[in-house]
């Protein structure tokens, strides 16, 4: 055997390279099966950008959905409720150019809302309840209901199934905890030179 | 002398201070209207603790503090409430806040207060509790809660107490006239301070030497105690806590921790003051010195001015010119902001109300690109790079700002002061941080919210499994119901196949057939008592139905007058006559093959008893180890497939294995007795056996209710015997008594079996005799 091999170096030579091939063959199958990634993690990324609302304006049903078919191709500025910069996130995510929100799928709001019931007008028909995305509405069958503020997305998917209209969505309260110092107006760049400040001085 | 330490940075702005400094400490007249917010502090805003109309005196508590970040509110003069409202507050939103409108009745009433002459005397816990009832906050600008910061986590031993008299920004004097005026009280709120947080290694009161008569007066007061005063070079803005800091120990403050945990402890020198009066006097905090100066201003100076009092009427004490003004700001040129409404009230951390003229102060010049010159990385005190931070905050990027540390920078606005482009830096940072933060808030909102919609959804996907499943079950349970009726139709048509004269062949067909299952007999097995009892019964049912079947078709054939249903009639009343015969022989071969076995088994007993005791017991003995067997073998199996009756055949087991055991014992004692005395046995042998005979003739006339009956009769007479004993065992104090009643328990247990077994054995047999007396209901 080991003289066949040495006398026909063509044969050793493919003996040994189908051997390696075998080998790293092996391995790498091995290694396939037991260090599987388990689900998408780009989509569990996409889907963290997300704001979340659940509110279904992108045409998906929910923000996880939305992730996987971005994942899957989709484009990346279907997203009202995250606006602008959500869409910047996900192309710096995604390595793409961020286009501005498709205005199809409704316009970024500046101002967050809650929704909010009238309670002496509601029913009590537990209709709004079901369609809550995210539980954030108490109340039982011939019961008032109410939203808790807190876990309000505010989507708006509770306003349209409400019977009796009593289900308002309100801007939420800015109080001193909310409030935050703006942005300064942009710096004017090159439209004025470092003179124009005396002249300007002079002037006053 | 000690060594200082120098900071990176910083600048020299045009300090400003002497015009405050010339007219001495004043105080103005009581404002109409004081308004004390409900948040003058870092944290929780105070709890309001009166109502409207309710009349105050001067100190008394109006808010308490809500949870452990917080600060009280106190009346700062006596008088009544009038609103608890939300008013225009000091902040540079120019939001409004709840606050606590009080209208002074000029009195000047004091509450009782509780002074303390050694405050020495007292521990920790009460000094620290004196301060937060004082409703101390930070007196120096930011108005973090004193008590909270007094009272630092176990595992941070402060070891160095620095009194913070620098007062670096421009214009402001308010800490240089405490310092001059009450030295002594400045330092002895430093020494109990120090008593508070544990005597720390050393006292430091850190001042910049632009403030000679301060430091005099301080060193005068300071002299043979343990307090050092510490003077160092002027300039902006070493009256940071942390600069201040690294200047005076040379320390640098970690990023993202506090002073604390480098065992350093921070406080304003007014702070301290304030610690004084409140432990030594039981003063609350409701004035403060304040510094009001500008050029649009008649007299320039510094006041104790009373908490909630309304910088237009501070203003207006001093001669304010508005046509001069060019703006309103509170705090100082360089990290103040101004504000918009003079209704505003003076609070805690109030240090200065400024009003400069439009020469004093122009305003800020447009901004310009920045032409990258570097000169505001110079100025950081934190060496933080600012204008790559503007870059970032400008585009937006934030987590790349976060990296360049922005939230080290400390708003100083150093950088802005000497931005040659006039650029507002420490506004881009402060929207910067305010934006991130939000966004922060936001992510974990969003986190919240995913995780409640999949929550929900997994909810709702379970419930609808339930539903799922469910509904198979009841889809299950119908198909077998259909099954069954449709079982019980084809053998009840039987009985009614007569009568339906339309649909007669296929009926009769079945009824034939399902007669002959039933009736045929099971010849390769010998039926068991209860086997046959069933077959009895069916049998019954059989000879019955074929009965009335006949029956049913005569009264049919006598009203019956057309000659083809005549005809059909008559041949369907033959098959039925031919079925109730078969009927009969099978009910008779039945109860012949069913008499055989009792006859056989009669024979069994005459045999057993003609055994000697002995070898009844021994074969006693075997029978039962046999069914053990296969009782334990039928358990294992229902282990091993799960079965339900496992618990059943387990205790079965238990009840078998107690027979057997006791009915070896009675083996061994028979064993033991017989060879003993055998001419004697031979005779009591005999008439056991005779005993034995009689009662297994008896017993096999009786029926297994009376057997039962019997048992139980003689269990009971045991219990009452037991009983009976355990009394007298238990009148004579006998070491028996558990013995006893351990038996007697086990017999009453046993006696409880028997009778529920009884019970049970009675009702279905009582069914029985009912049903093969009389036409009972079909299965």
């Amino acid at each position: 055997m080991i003289d066949l091999l040495l006398n026909y170096p063509i044969v050793s030579a493919l003996v040994a390279l189908s051997g390696m091939s075998l080998f790293f063959g092996a391995v790498l199958g091995f290694a396939a099966v037991k260090f599987k990634v388990e689900g998408d993690p780009l989509v569990e990324r996409i889907d963290k950008l997300l704001p979340q609302t659940q509110c279904g304006q992108c045409g998906y049903p929910g923000c996880r959905p939305y992730a996987e078919a971005i994942a899957a191709g989709d484009t990346i500025n279907k997203c009202p409720p995250g606006g602008q910069s959500t869409i910047n996130h996900l192309a710096d995510l995604l390595g793409v150019a961020a286009p501005s929100l498709d205005a199809e799928h409704g316009e970024a709001s500046t101002v967050k809302k809650v929704a909010f019931i009238r309670e002496d007008e509601c029913i009590g028909c537990t209709k709004c309840i079901q369609a809550c995305p995210v539980d954030a509405i108490v109340g039982a069958a011939k019961q008032m209901h109410t939203v808790v503020a807190d876990e309000c997305t505010g989507c708006d998917l509770c306003v349209e199934p409400c019977p009796v209209d009593c289900i308002d969505m309100i801007p939420v309260a800015t109080g001193l905890k909310e409030w935050g110092w703006q942005m300064p107006k942009p710096a004017l760049g090159n439209t004025i030179i470092a003179s124009d400040r005396d002249t300007r001085e002079q002037a006053a | 002398m000690r060594k200082i330490w120098d900071i990176h940075g910083g600048v020299h702005p045009p300090e400003n201070k002497q015009q405050s400094l010339v007219e001495p400490l004043g105080t103005i007249a009581l404002a109409p209207e004081l308004v004390l917010p409900l948040n003058q502090h870092i944290g929780n805003p105070a709890l309001p603790v009166v109502g409207v109309g309710q009349a105050v005196l001067k100190g008394q508590l109006v808010a308490d503090a809500q949870g452990i970040f917080s600060a009280c509110v106190h009346a700062p003069t006596s008088g009544e409430i009038i609103a608890i409202e939300d008013r225009p507050i000091a902040h540079p939103s120019g939001l409004t806040a709840p606050c606590i409108v009080l209208r002074p009745d000029g009195l000047e009433n004091w509450i009782p207060l509780e002074p303390c002459e050694d405050p020495s005397s007292l521990d920790h816990f009460t000094l620290v509790e004196k301060i937060r009832k004082a409703g101390l906050a930070g007196l120096g600008g930011a108005g973090f809660p004193t008590a909270v910061k007094l009272n630092p986590r176990s595992t941070d031993r402060v070891e160095t107490l620095i009194l913070n008299g620098t007062e670096c920004e421009p214009y402001i004097t308010a800490d240089d006239r405490l310092m001059r005026d009450f030295a002594t009280e400045v330092i002895q709120g430093a020494l109990l301070l120090a008593r508070i947080v544990g005597q720390p290694k050393e006292i430091l009161l850190g001042i910049e030497d632009n403030k000679p008569e301060a430091i005099h007066a301080l060193q005068e007061a300071a002299k043979g105690s343990a307090v050092e005063v510490v003077v160092f070079p002027t300039k902006y803005p070493s009256g940071g806590e942390k600069q201040l800091i690294q200047i005076l120990t040379g320390k640098e403050v970690p990023s993202g921790k506090l002073p604390a945990q480098i065992g350093v402890l921070v406080q304003n020198v007014g702070t301290a003051y304030a610690a004084w009066r409140a432990v030594r006097y039981g003063e609350p905090l409701i004035e403060r010195i304040t510094t009001v100066v500008g050029e649009a201003l008649k007299t320039q100076r510094n006041i104790r001015v009373p908490l909630g009092t309304p910088v237009a009427h501070v203003l207006a004490q001093h001669g304010f010119e508005a046509r001069l003004c060019a703006r309103v700001i509170i705090g100082g040129p360089m990290m103040g902001y101004s504000i918009d409404d003079l209704r505003v009230p003076v609070v805690k951390t109030s240090n200065c109300i400024m009003v400069p003229s439009h020469v004093e102060m122009p305003p800020a010049p447009p901004a310009q690109a920045c032409i990258r010159c570097g000169m505001c990385a110079e100025a950081c005190p934190a060496s933080l790079l600012p204008q790559q931070l503007y870059w970032y905050a400008q585009a937006e990027d934030f987590e790349r700002a976060q990296s360049h540390n922005l939230f080290d920078c400390i708003e100083c606005g150093a950088c802005s002061f000497v931005c040659p482009s006039a650029i507002p830096l420490v506004q881009y940072y402060r929207a910067a941080k305010t934006t991130i933060r939000r966004q922060e808030a936001e992510k974990q909102k969003s986190d919240r919210a995913r995780e409640r919609f999949e929550q929900r959804k997994e909810r709702i996907a379970r419930a609808e499994a339930e539903k799922e499943a469910k509904r198979l079950a009841r889809k299950q349970a119908a198909d077998v119901a259909k099954a069954r009726l449709e079982e019980q139709r084809s053998t009840g048509a039987a009985h009614s196949s007569a009568t339906a004269s339309s649909t007669p062949p296929p009926l009769e067909e079945s009824g034939q057939q399902s007669a002959v299952q039933i009736v045929q007999p099971p010849t390769d097995v010998s039926p068991t008592p209860e086997d046959a009892e069933q077959l009895g019964k069916k049998l019954a049912r059989q000879l019955e139905s074929a009965q009335g079947r006949v029956t049913h078709v005569q009264q049919q054939l006598a009203e019956a007058t057309d000659a083809a249903r005549l005809e059909m009639l008559r041949a369907q009343l033959k098959q039925a006559e031919l079925k109730l015969e078969e009927a009969r022989r099978k009910q008779d071969e039945f109860a012949r093959g069913i008499s055989a076995p009792l006859e056989q088994r009669l024979e069994r007993v005459a045999q057993k008893v003609q055994l000697s005791p002995l070898e009844a017991q021994r074969n006693a003995v075997a029978v039962l180890e046999k069914r053990l067997a296969v009782a334990v073998e039928k358990m294992h199996e229902a282990e091993r497939e799960q079965k339900a009756t496992l618990s059943a055949l387990t205790q079965g087991v238990v009840k078998l294995q107690a027979k057997v055991d006791e009915a070896k014992a009675d083996l061994l004692r028979l064993e033991q007795e017989s060879p003993a005395t055998p001419p004697a046995a031979q005779d009591a042998a005999m008439a056991a056996i005779a005993r034995a005979q009689a009662k297994a003739v008896a017993a096999a006339n009786r029926s297994p209710e009376e057997k039962d009956a019997e048992q139980l009769q003689s269990v009971r007479a045991r219990v009452e015997k037991a009983r009976a004993k355990l009394a007298e065992a238990e009148a004579s104090g006998s070491d028996h008594v558990p013995a006893l009643r351990a038996g007697l328990k086990k017999l009453e247990s046993r006696l409880f079996d028997l009778e529920t077994h009884l019970k049970e054995s009675e009702t279905p047999s009582k069914e029985l005799d009912t049903r093969l007396q009389g036409p009972g209901p079909h299965t």
